[in-house]
C-alpha cells in the first residue's frame, strides 16, 4: 500500500516551512535512511529522511515551495509495481491557506490543524504535538506612539526581535550580544539570525554553555559602561544566572548609592513551549517581579517586542525581556518606522470593552483575546488590557478599566501562588476596591511541574474556556 | 619568551627555606622563599605609609564596631596589606579593581577617601554608598574600584566582565580580579576562567590565600592547596607568590599585568598571605592557635618588615617614620571623627537609586 511522505515539523513548535529541495526524482529506489528533501525554516535547515521503503512514486510538493504546512503529505511511497494512483488521497502541492501571511482576525493555523486527519497511515515524521492552543491573531491595535497613517508591515515575533537588535547596535557600538550559540548558530531560535554577518564576532558572542559565568562577564562590562544583551537560550538556564541577576545586576545601584549600575538586557523564550516538561517550561514572570532594581518585560504582539526590546536596550537599568518560544513564528502587524520605541512600564487597552476586564501580558493575551471573542457572542463586552511590563506595573490603566466595568479577570500561564495575578487582584484591592462589583478571579497554570504527556500538558495550562468562566462568573453570568 | 614559561611553576616557590621552619601549621608553611629585586627608599617609603594606613584603618575600623558605630558584617584586612599595595604598585591608573567582601584595604589602596569609606562603614550620608552599601558594597567609578561585593565568587565573573569591555573597548586596561582561597572553589570562577582565556581577556586573577575560609582551613576545603595552579586545565599560566613581602608582590603583579596587556590572555597569582583578626568581627578564630598568629605577626609582618628594611637599608631614621606614623593616624582619626559625626542618610534616600530614572 503506497505511503504519504509528511512534511515534517523541525520543532514541537514550527507550524509550517519551506521545501528547499528534493534530493530523490520520481522512480528512484528509496532504502530506509535515505535522505529525501530538505526543509527550512526562519529557524532553521533539515534533511527529511526516509522511514518507509520502495519507490518514490510521486512528488506532490515541487521545489523551491514556500510556507508549506506541517503534516502535509509532500510525496509518495510506494512497493515496487504498485499503482501510484490509488495511493493517494493527498491533494497536490502546498497548502494554500497556510501560506499566506495571517489577515485580521483570521486564527494562524496551529500545527494540528494542518489537516492531518485525511493524510496518512504511516507518518514519515512525528506529527506535531497539538496542546497549545492556536493563538488568535491579534487586531491592529495602534499605539498612541504611532502616528495614523503609519504603513504596518507583517512581521513575525522573532523578526521584529531582530530587527530591534539591530537597529539599537547599529546606533550605539556600546551594545553588543552574547549567549550560546547567538552567533554561528544564528541563534538557538534564531532570534539573532544575521547578527553576526552584520556586526561580526566581536559584538555578537557565541559563549560556552556556563550561564552563571557569561551572566555574571556580562554585569561586569555594564558596571564598566557597555551595554550588553544577553541572550539565554531559555530563561530556565537562567536560574544558574540568577545570582548574577539579582545580587549584582539589580541590587548595584542602590548598594553603591547611585554610583553605578548595570544598563543590561537579559533575554529570551520564557514559559512553556510545546512539550518540553517541567524543567524548559517554566515562567519567570512573577519571580523577577518580585525584585527591586529591575524592570521585567514581556510583550505579546511583535510590534511590543520590537518597540519595547528597543527600549530595554536604551535603558540604563537591568532589563528582564522574557519573550515566548509560540509566538516567535507568530506574524503580526509592526509599524514602518525608522526607530519606533515604545515606553517601558505602560499597559495597553488590546480590545475596549464596557462589561468586564480582562488583565494579562505575554502569551497569556492569546487566552485573553480568544475569550473576550467568544464573549462577545454572548453578549458580554470584554476589554482586554495588555499589562506589556511585569515591573513597574501600569495599575492605573487596570484601575482606570474597572472602575469602569467593575469586574476583573487576570490570567497568566505562570503558577498562581504569589503570581502575576494575584499581585493584580491585591493591587485591584488596594486602589479600586469600591469599584468592585465581584471578587477578582484569575485563571493561571496549574500548581503542578508541567508534564510532559500532551494531555496533560494542556490540562497544566490555562485555557480559553476558563478564561471565559472565569469572566461570566464575575459578571454573574452562567 | 620567559614570562609564558613561568606557566604554573613559580620561580623559586620550592625553596621553602627559614619561613618554612618557623611557621607552626603545615598550610602556612608553604611561603616561598623569593629574592625580589630591592625597593628604592621612595619605593619602600609609599609602601609603608600605604600599608601602614590600612592597617591602622582596619584597627580603627574594629575599635569603632566595639563601640556600636559600625553595625552588620566588618571584615578586617589587617595581615594582607602587602597584597594590594604591591598589586597597585604594578598596576597603571585606570586598571579596574574588584573584589569580595575583605575590601577596605583594596579601596585605600585605590586612593578612596578613608572619610568615605568609614562613613559608609558607619552607615553614614557622606560615605561612598551614602550608607546605603556598608562595609561589603563602596564602589568608585573615579578610582576605578568595582567593589566591594557579598556573594563569595561572583567578584570573578563580575572582574572577568571588567576585563570584557576592556578586550571591546581596546583600551589597553588591565581588570585586577581579587578573590580568595574560600572563593577560587566557587563553580563560577572556573566558567570565569574558561572564557578568559578563551577570548584572552585582559585579566589577572589574584588569589588571596589567607589559609581559611572563614574556619576551615585551605587542607580541609581544596583538594588542590596549590592556588597557581587552578588554572592549569584552562591553560592560564599561574605563580605562587610571597604576599607577606610587597617587594614580591610588586614584582609578580608586573609580570602578570605586563602579560594580560600585551593581549596574552590571563594571568594567576595566589599571594600567599595571613589574616591576623577573625574571619569577621564575631569570629573568635579558635580553628587556629593563637602561637600560629603570633609567630607569624613576629616573623612575617608586612609592614615590619618593611620598616625593618627602611631603617637598616634605607637608613631612615626614627623619627622620620615616626612623622608618617603620626600622619596616618592623623587620617584615620579624621576618618573616624568624620564618620561618627556625619549625619545619618535623610530618611528620603530610602527610594532612591533603586532605577535610573528614564526621561522620556
Amino acid at each position: 500500500m503506497p505511503t504519504d511522505i509528511l512534511m515534517p515539523a523541525l520543532s514541537p513548535t514550527m507550524e509550517q516551512g519551506k521545501l528547499a529541495k528534493w534530493l530523490k526524482k520520481e522512480g528512484d529506489t528509496i532504502k530506509s535512511g535515505d535522505i529525501l528533501a530538505e526543509i527550512e525554516t526562519d529557524k532553521a535547515t533539515m534533511e527529511v529522511e526516509a522511514v518507509d521503503e520502495g519507490v518514490l512514486a510521486k512528488i506532490l510538493v515541487p521545489d523551491g515551495t514556500d510556507d508549506v504546512a506541517v503534516n502535509t503529505p509532500i510525496g509518495v511511497i510506494a512497493a515496487e509495481g504498485e499503482d501510484v494512483s490509488a495511493a493517494t488521497a493527498a491533494k497536490p502541492a502546498s497548502n494554500g491557506s497556510a501560506g499566506e501571511p495571517p489577515k485580521g482576525d483570521t486564527p494562524a493555523p496551529a500545527a494540528a490543524q494542518a489537516e492531518p486527519g485525511q493524510a496518512p497511515k504511516v507518518p514519515a515524521q512525528p506529527k506535531a504535538p497539538s496542546a497549545v492552543a492556536a493563538p488568535p491573531q491579534p487586531e491592529t491595535v495602534v499605539d498612541p506612539e504611532v502616528p495614523e497613517g503609519t504603513e504596518m508591515v507583517t512581521q513575525t515575533v522573532r523578526e521584529a526581535l531582530r530587527d530591534a537588535m539591530a537597529e539599537e547596535m547599529r546606533r550605539d557600538r556600546d551594545v553588543f550580544v552574547m549567549g550560546e550559540e547567538v552567533a554561528e548558530y544564528q541563534g538557538a531560535y534564531k532570534v539573532t539570525q544575521g547578527l553576526l554577518q552584520e556586526f561580526g564576532p566581536k559584538r555578537v558572542i557565541d559563549t560556552p554553555i556556563t550561564e552563571h559565568g557569561f551572566a555574571g562577564l556580562g554585569v561586569g562590562a555594564a558596571l564598566a559602561g557597555l551595554k550588553p544583551i544577553v541572550e539565554f537560550m531559555t530563561w530556565n538556564f537562567a536560574m544558574q544566572a540568577i545570582d548574577q541577576i539579582i545580587n549584582s545586576a539589580a541590587k548595584t545601584l542602590y548598594m553603591s548609592g547611585g554610583q553605578m549600575g548595570a544598563p543590561i538586557v537579559f533575554r529570551g523564550p520564557n514559559g512553556a513551549a510545546a512539550r518540553v516538561a517541567a524543567q524548559h517550561s517554566h515562567d519567570y514572570a512573577a519571580w523577577y517581579s518580585n525584585v527591586p532594581g529591575l524592570k521585567v518585560v514581556m510583550p505579546y504582539t511583535a510590534a511590543d517586542a520590537k518597540g519595547l526590546l528597543k527600549a530595554a536596550i536604551r535603558d540604563p537599568n537591568p532589563i528582564i525581556f522574557l519573550e515566548n518560544e509560540i509566538l516567535y513564528g507568530q506574524s503580526m502587524p509592526v509599524p514602518k518606522l525608522d526607530d519606533f520605541v515604545l515606553p517601558i512600564g505602560k499597559a495597553r487597552i488590546h480590545r475596549p470593552g464596557k462589561d468586564v476586564t480582562i488583565v494579562s501580558f505575554g502569551i497569556g493575551m492569546t487566552y485573553a483575546l480568544k475569550a473576550a471573542e467568544e464573549l462577545a457572542k454572548e453578549g458580554i463586552e470584554a476589554e482586554v488590557i495588555d499589562l506589556r511590563t511585569i515591573r513597574p506595573m501600569d495599575v492605573a490603566t487596570v484601575v482606570k478599566s474597572v472602575q469602569k466595568t467593575n469586574r476583573c479577570v487576570a490570567v497568566e500561564e505562570g503558577f498562581p501562588q504569589s503570581g502575576v495575578t494575584a499581585e493584580i487582584g491585591m493591587r485591584i484591592m488596594e486602589e479600586a476596591f469600591d469599584y468592585l462589583d465581584a471578587p477578582v478571579a484569575r485563571v493561571t497554570g496549574k500548581d503542578v511541574p508541567m508534564p510532559y504527556a500532551a494531555n496533560l500538558e494542556k490540562l497544566a495550562l490555562p485555557n480559553v474556556a476558563e478564561v471565559i468562566a472565569a469572566a461570566k462568573a464575575v459578571c454573574y453570568r452562567s | 619568551m620567559a614570562v609564558a614559561a613561568r606557566k604554573t611553576s613559580g620561580g623559586g616557590r620550592t625553596d621553602r627555606g627559614a619561613a618554612a621552619e618557623t611557621a607552626v601549621d603545615p598550610a602556612v608553611s608553604e611561603v616561598p622563599a623569593n629574592n625580589p629585586p630591592p625597593f628604592t627608599e621612595a619605593e619602600d617609603l609609599s609602601a609603608y605609609h600605604e600599608m601602614l594606613l590600612i592597617r591602622r584603618f582596619e584597627e580603627k575600623a574594629g575599635q569603632l564596631y566595639g563601640m556600636g558605630l559600625i553595625g552588620g558584617f566588618c571584615h578586617l584586612y589587617i595581615g594582607q596589606e602587602a597584597v594590594v599595595v604591591g598589586m597597585q604598585m604594578a598596576a597603571n591608573e585606570g586598571d579596574e579593581v574588584i573584589t569580595g567582601y575583605r575590601d577596605h584595604g583594596h579601596m585605600l589602596a585605590c586612593g578612596m577617601d578613608p572619610r568615605g569609606v568609614m562613613a559608609e562603614l558607619t552607615g553614614r550620608r557622606g560615605g561612598y554608598s551614602k550608607g546605603k552599601g556598608g562595609s561589603m558594597h563602596m564602589f568608585s567609578k573615579e578610582k576605578a574600584f568595582y567593589g566591594g561585593h557579598g556573594i563569595v565568587g561572583a567578584q570573578v565573573s563580575l572582574g572577568t566582565g571588567l576585563g570584557l569591555a576592556n578586550w571591546y573597548r581596546e583600551d589597553g586596561k588591565v581588570a585586577l580580579v581579587y578573590f580568595g582561597d574560600g572563593a577560587a572553589n566557587q563553580g563560577q570562577v572556573y566558567e570565569s576562567f574558561n572564557m578568559a582565556e578563551l577570548w584572552k581577556l585582559p585579566v589577572v586573577y589574584i588569589i588571596e590565600n589567607n589559609k581559611y575560609a572563614m574556619g576551615t582551613s585551605v587542607n580541609r576545603a581544596s583538594a588542590q592547596t596549590d592556588f597557581s595552579k587552578r588554572g592549569v586545565s584552562f591553560n592560564i599560566p599561574g605563580e605562587q607568590v610571597d604576599g607577606m613581602d610587597v617587594r614580591a608582590v610588586r614584582e609578580a603583579g608586573q609580570r602578570a599585568i605586563d602579560f594580560a596587556r600585551s593581549g596574552k590572555g590571563p594571568y594567576i597569582l595566589e599571594m600567599q598571605t595571613y589574616r591576623y583578626r577573625g574571619h569577621s568581627m564575631s569570629d573568635p578564630a579558635k580553628y587556629r592557635t593563637k602561637d600560629e598568629v603570633a609567630k607569624m605577626r613576629e616573623e612575617r609582618d608586612p609592614i615590619e618588615m618593611v620598616r625593618k628594611r627602611l631603617l637598616e637599608s634605607h637608613k631612615v631614621g626614627e623619627d622620620e617614620l615616626k612623622k608618617i606614623d603620626a600622619k596616618v593616624r592623623e587620617i584615620v582619626n579624621d576618618s573616624a571623627e568624620f564618620a561618627s559625626h556625619d549625619p545619618e542618610p535623610d530618611p528620603a534616600e530610602l527610594w532612591t537609586d533603586i532605577l535610573v530614572e528614564v526621561r522620556a
